[in-house]
């Protein structure tokens, strides 16, 4: 079908979801009262605020994954041609390797792989 | 002979006979349109029941048997509960990120249906990127996952969603990896030509251990991608209540169910394409009746056999392992899977620079 397929399937999905939605709502009679809109938090009162702040753990493997992952996008254009490349190709990618895996190293060496 | 393209075709050109071009296209499009979005409905309400039924025999009991015969009946009874109830909204959430975010994990889960073979010539987009567009699309989901537990206003769900968004984007590192190594072997990122080059035999048999680490790897990470038992930490309900999507009810987490089945089947299709030749018939050397007999297999039902195989087999896991600690799930990917896969990506690059396969 090409590339109008995906406009089918966008508009499937939203119409399908927004469907199923609407009937609910008409359905249904809702009422409201004032502990009906508190958080679900195993029924005792909340305390504080819920956007505080994490784990800075997260982040750093956010960081490390942001590294890998443009590293990831370099790797489909070469791994098409590798074979047709022949071994020019292996000692490109291992190099490239050898420098990702350094940084690696050091961010390992760093403490940034271990959770707090 | 009876089979999908064979239908597609003659709907085609039943249409061209009867209407102008623009019409065609227009009816086209809904008709697809409305057969996914079937598709999507019928394997919301397979796949639960299966899961169901799959953890009832792993555990020995009977599961569920009370609506329709053996029970099959029981996931659209729940559907039809979940249709009337309410779905909330609290009162502290992001109205706005907490009412799109089951929309967009809809979308994302509807998009990876694109470029998936489901029979021979039988595809929506046969994309000359489709590897690149699958695990580019699939790494949306997350977002959907931290807009809901963000939105949520609820400390449980932050959490779930954090843990989340590290697990997903974690493991997607050596899920490309490993897929990446079929592209070096094959040369290519359609699907089609994927398949293709799988005719005289599987790339999981065709390229000796390598291409089986590279599968195993692949299994191991997609499992923790779409939040599967044993990497189930972003909804452990003994610790997180129901982790991102503890405020949502009704509809609205009904959606965000059934994107989560329908991204194990995806994910499952992806692995049988890339590894397990898809829609081919298994062929084996030189036994002429033997490869005979699996052509007369129509191509769709060698599709969803291998499918739900690997389906059943990461069901299998939830009830196998015991589910892992955080520091645990990271420690296995960045000091075990990561070094692996790429490693055996540069085996696999040298074996096909060798041809080293057949």
């Amino acid at each position: 079908m090409g590339a109008s397929s995906l406009i089918v399937l966008i508009i499937a999905a939203v119409a399908f979801s927004g469907i199923a939605i609407l009937i609910s709502k008409v359905l249904l009679k809702a009422t409201t009262n004032k502990q009906k809109g508190e958080p679900y938090e195993c029924g005792i009162p909340t305390k504080g605020k819920t956007w505080t702040q994490l784990n800075v753990g997260y982040y750093l493997f956010a960081l490390i994954f942001l590294v890998f992952d443009v590293e990831l996008v370099f790797l489909y254009p070469w791994a098409v041609v590798a074979k047709s490349m022949g071994w020019i190709a292996l000692v490109e990618i291992v190099v490239f390797f050898f420098i990702l895996f350094m940084g690696f190293l050091y961010a390992h060496k760093k403490g940034a792989l271990k959770w707090m | 002979m009876w089979s999908f393209s064979g239908i597609a075709n003659n709907i085609h050109t039943w249409l061209g006979e009867h209407f102008n071009a623009t019409w065609t296209m227009i009816i086209e499009m809904v008709i697809a349109g409305v057969a996914v979005i079937g598709l999507f409905a019928l394997l919301g309400l397979v796949l639960v029941i299966m899961e169901r039924k799959v953890s009832a025999w792993m555990q020995i009991r009977l599961g569920p048997n009370r609506v329709g015969p053996k029970g099959i009946f029981q996931s659209l009874a729940d559907t039809l509960k979940l249709l009337v109830k309410e779905g909330m909204t609290p009162d502290g959430a992001d109205k706005l990120l907490f009412n799109v975010a089951p929309f967009i994990a809809m979308i994302v889960a509807m998009l990876l249906l694109a470029p998936i073979a489901f029979a021979s010539n039988f595809q929506l987009w046969d994309l000359n990127i489709g590897v690149l567009y699958v695990s580019a699309v699939s790494s949306i989901m997350v977002i959907s996952i931290l807009m809901a537990g963000w939105a949520s206003n609820n400390k449980y769900s932050l959490m779930g969603a954090m843990r989340s968004g590290a697990q997903i984007v974690s493991y997607e590192l050596s899920a490309g990896l490993s897929v990446l190594a079929v592209v070096v072997m094959c040369g290519s990122l359609q699907m089609s030509e994927i398949i293709e080059s799988q005719r005289n035999g599987w790339w999981i048999f065709k390229g000796h251990i390598p291409m089986l680490i590279a599968f195993i790897t692949f299994i191991i990470a997609v499992t923790a991608e779409t939040n599967r038992a044993p990497f189930d930490l972003a909804e452990a309900e003994s610790e997180l209540t129901a982790g991102f999507h503890t405020e949502y009810s009704g509809m609205k987490f009904a959606l965000f169910f059934l994107a989560e089945y329908v991204n194990v089947f995806i994910v499952c299709a992806i692995g049988a394409t890339l590894f397990l030749g898809g829609w081919m018939p298994l062929h084996i050397g030189n036994w002429e009746g033997f490869n005979h007999a699996m052509d007369y297999i129509p191509s769709s039902l060698w599709f969803f056999g291998k499918t739900f195989f690997l389906i059943f087999v990461i069901m299998w896991f939830r009830w196998t392992f015991p589910r892992l600690r955080i520091d645990q799930l990271l420690n296995l990917e960045w000091k075990y899977l990561l070094p692996i896969s790429m490693i055996n990506l540069l085996v696999v690059t040298a074996m096909a620079i060798l041809g080293w396969h057949f």
